[in-house]
């Protein structure tokens, strides 16, 4: 049963520059393609004549949102101008690189970047998120480096949605199918439940490498002569279902099937390909280098010359094709995954293909770079591309998007949450600790993270479900980074530019609770539609919050991505801003892990607590409220906060620091007793008195630049001197007290299989209520694996 | 016993992995004459009665909703076997 259509025959109506400069008034699918008339007219402007339809397919796709940033380049620009001579001392590669290069120190640099498989990852969620995955890892590796952890921000829509279960599964076992088969250990991210991503959900990936400094690799073909060779996976027709468009003109009904819209990923053909690719860095026969993801050979061939001020002359026909079917646009627009291009003097070719041929790997040589700045492709005799590529890769269109402040943001802020009724009584609190730290959202995210390998690669210092990520760069010295993300798409909805300052102030603040210095920012700012005047409101206020945050922190944006049009039905998703923070540590046996591991130490809790409900997670779960205005963000008090514990980190002083965030102190003291199952007695008196605030304030607020530090006892007087002397609020809340035998392995309580639990461990919160470990590990851990597991 | 057999394929115009890897290793063992190899799969649905054509026609349902994924993969037939 032949249900697609084998054409072995060359298409023989090419549509060459020649047939295009005779036939000036052909029509074009320029608006199927997603072009608007004057992007068609200034293409016909830049080549002085209409386009082929393989120029049109390059184009289209380098024009479009996605490749050319057109919405948010006059926004981003803010991320390389704010900022200080300081702030570059440690950056060796900024903005505009697949990926920002940070030199950590001992001739060692990581880079990092999160990127947005949003959509794809809806319509066919394991493949979508798995080449999510497999993408991202490109990216660090076309740097030079080796990926060594790889982290997902995922947000779904309300778990009791029928559809939310088919997205859930799917995207989780494409991360841990993809990651765990490539061996990069998962060692963070984030989980959240949010009926706006209800028909959108959000899957972001973040990866790191590390390189030594002479390793770093740029995407640019420079000198004329150097071969331009495609390597890896054939090209097939994944990912090109936008472009069917092209061939249905080009072609007759009887011409190529309707393609798919979605790629299918391999990881083992990764992984052939990162080790594949390590050892021609090393043997240095590569002079630039470049991934093939979104856009293709499009995007590769263009963005190499134009990032080398050259140009390049490309023979389509000696690309390797899975589907020999394909037409040339097709195979320039194609995604087939796990494909590199790389840029090689002509003297290094004989030991490029020894090198690939040993890994198994197919190789082509497309073709050549030149001197002229133009980008030459032939299919065949017949040149089907003429075009600079500049205007292809990096001079598209720039929007200047009408900007609206949103009519209802006025209404949203006025409805504080100060109206909410809060409990009056012990008993009514105790109910609505439980309801919050059982919420899908604060519900231990184990049985999403239990799936994805933590530890593989044996580097791995802290994993989820601590507050940041730490792995070790260097085996000799203990060098190694700590990486965090954050997001509150709550947050966001009510103030962007606060929403985005606060995911900053608390990324930080989980790169410093680990003991690391945060040193690099990157960001995947996921939107709606940037033709609402008031999504461009949020973006526009977001990037602000974020840029001027940076500044304030003194720490660089690196790079990152821009997911627009998200959205369920018409409605937009509240503005979702990842950002992730990177931070150093100069040896990983002197970090601070999350959670009490010994009893009688005493509990502290640094920073001020106010009164500052509007948007929280009690807000949202007890009343399903939101509105008023979100916490206030004190960068500089976020800075000294951030030295404070790395001093104290240094001179060993803190047994335990874990950040408080959504869900307040209650959500941080139930996370901090079941890390390693010691439990607590602890008391509110002294943060209600010093605040001036009530049980619920005290319990539920999410103030910013809190953290909840145990001390040995015999480090405290050293310890409270400490924080003082640098102004740090410290308030001692409660002592460790009693250890539980929890099922699981340590460090990994799961949902309430506690075992042989012959102890007494108690989380005791005087005057509000006192649970045993295993009640709190029930509640806590087994929300997640009864909705879907 | 009667029984219907759904057969389902990756799409002809996606990557499939664990075709291509079959075919890579039959190719190290010398069987250079197989070009391509691709990996779908067979699903056998049993009956204690005659199959009738409303089972046929519910199996090709049941077969494109529930046992493929209509964005990767294809039903490429429905059979019966008495």
């Amino acid at each position: 049963m032949a249900l697609f259509k084998k054409g072995s025959a060359a298409p023989s109506n090419v549509d060459t520059t020649a047939n295009a400069a005779a036939t000036p008034e052909k029509h074009q699918p320029w608006k199927e393609l997603g072009l608007k008339e004057d992007e068609y007219a200034r293409i016909r402007e830049i080549l002085g004549r209409r386009p082929t339809s393989a120029e049109l397919a390059m184009y289209s796709v380098m024009w479009s949102e996605h490749c050319s940033y057109k919405s948010s380049k006059i926004y981003l620009r803010q991320f390389g101008e704010k900022v200080t001579d300081a702030m570059r001392e440690h950056l060796m590669v900024g903005m505009g690189e697949n990926a920002g290069v940070v030199d950590i120190g001992e001739g060692w640099a990581v880079t990092f970047k999160v990127e947005s498989h949003n959509h794809p990852s809806y319509i066919e969620p394991f493949q979508g998120a798995a080449t999510g995955v497999g993408g991202i890892v490109r990216d660090i590796l076309t740097m030079g480096a080796r990926p060594i952890a790889v982290m997902d921000q995922l947000r779904f829509g309300d778990v009791s949605h029928p559809d939310t279960a088919r997205v859930v599964h799917g995207v989780v076992s494409g991360i841990s199918f993809y990651g765990n088969c490539l061996g990069l250990p998962n060692i963070g991210g984030e989980t959240v439940f949010d009926k706006v991503y209800q028909g959108n959900p959000l899957v972001n990936a973040l990866s790191v490498g590390a390189l030594r400094h002479e390793d770093l690799k740029l995407a640019k073909a420079s000198n004329p002569g150097d071969q331009v060779i495609l390597f890896g996976a054939r090209t097939g027709a994944d990912g090109i279902g936008g472009v069917s468009v092209l061939a249905s003109e080009t072609f007759d009904a009887d011409g190529p099937s309707r393609r798919p819209a979605v790629q299918v990923g391999d990881p083992f053909a990764e992984k052939v390909l990162i080790e594949c690719c390590l050892e021609l860095y090393a043997a240095g026969v590569v002079a630039g280098i470049q991934d093939l993801g979104g856009a293709g050979l499009s995007c590769a061939t263009s963005e190499l010359a134009s990032n080398g001020q050259a140009g390049m002359r490309v023979q389509l026909r000696n690309v390797l094709l899975r589907d020999e079917s394909l037409t040339p646009e097709e195979i320039l627009m194609s995604e087939s995954q796990e494909r590199m291009m790389a840029i090689v003097p002509k003297r290094d070719v004989a030991a490029f293909t020894a090198i690939v041929d040993k890994w198994e790997v197919e190789h082509s040589v497309l073709g050549e770079v030149i001197r002229e700045p133009r980008l030459y492709i032939n299919w065949g005799d017949e040149e089907i591309v003429n075009v600079p590529p500049r205007t292809v890769a990096h001079d598209g269109p720039v929007y200047e998007r009408p900007v609206a402040y949103p009519a209802w943001i006025d209404a949203l802020n006025a409805d504080s949450s100060a109206r909410l009724p809060r409990a009056v009584d012990a008993a009514a609190l105790a109910e609505q600790i439980v309801e919050v730290v059982s919420s899908p959202n604060q519900a231990s995210k184990n049985w999403i993270t239990n799936q994805y390998d933590h530890y593989v690669g044996g580097n791995t210092a802290l994993a989820m479900p601590d507050d940041g990520g730490m792995v070790r760069v260097s085996e000799e010295t203990g060098l190694g980074i700590s990486i965090a993300t954050d997001a509150n798409g709550r947050y966001g909805q009510l103030d962007p530019y606060a929403g985005a300052q606060l995911a900053l102030a608390e990324a930080y603040r989980n790169v410093a609770v680990t003991g690391a210095t945060p040193m690099a920012v990157t960001n995947c700012l996921n939107f709606g539609s940037p033709e609402n005047p008031e999504v461009m409101w949020q973006f526009k206020q977001a990037t602000a919050g974020l840029a001027d945050g940076c500044l304030a922190l003194g720490i660089p944006v690196t790079g990152g991505n821009v997911s627009f049009y998200n959205q369920t039905g018409d409605v937009a998703i509240h503005p979702t801003p990842v950002v992730g923070v990177l931070g150093v540590i100069d040896d990983v046996a002197r970090r601070i892990p999350s959670g009490w591991q010994d009893e009688g130490h005493n509990i502290y809790l640094l920073g001020t607590t106010r009164d500052e409900l509007d948007g929280s997670v009690w807000a949202g779960v007890i009343h399903d409220h939101l509105g008023g205005k979100p916490p206030v963000v004190d960068l500089a008090f976020e800075l000294s906060l951030a030295s404070a514990l790395n001093a104290a980190s240094e001179q060993g002083l803190i047994a335990s620091a874990h950040d408080l965030s959504e869900g307040g102190l209650a959500q941080a003291l139930v996370e901090s007793v079941l890390r390693f199952g010691v439990g607590a007695r602890v008391w509110l008196d002294e943060i209600k008195q010093v605040g001036g605030i009530d049980d619920t304030a005290a319990l539920f607020s999410e103030s910013t630049g809190r953290v909840l530090v145990s001390v040995g006892r015999e480090d405290d007087v050293k310890f409270v001197g400490l924080c003082e002397a640098r102004g740090i609020p410290v308030l001692r809340i409660g002592v460790t007290d009693g250890r539980a035998v929890l099922g699981g392995s340590a460090g990994s309580p799961s949902g309430g299989t506690a075992s042989g639990d012959g102890t007494d461990a108690r989380l005791e919160i005087q005057g509000v209520a006192s649970w045993s470990l295993t009640e709190l590990a029930g509640v806590h851990g087994g929300t997640l694996a009864e909705l879907f597991g | 016993m009667p029984k219907i057999i759904v057969e389902v394929m990756p799409k002809a115009d996606l990557l499939d992995p664990a075709g291509k890897a079959v075919n890579n290793a039959l190719h190290r063992n010398g069987h250079s004459e197989i070009t391509n190899v691709r990996i779908g799969k067979r699903i056998e649905l049993h009956f204690d009665r005659a199959v009738t054509d409303d089972d046929i026609a519910a199996a090709t349902k049941i077969g494109e909703d529930f046992l493929s994924n209509a964005v990767i993969e294809d039903v490429v037939s429905v059979t019966v076997e008495n």
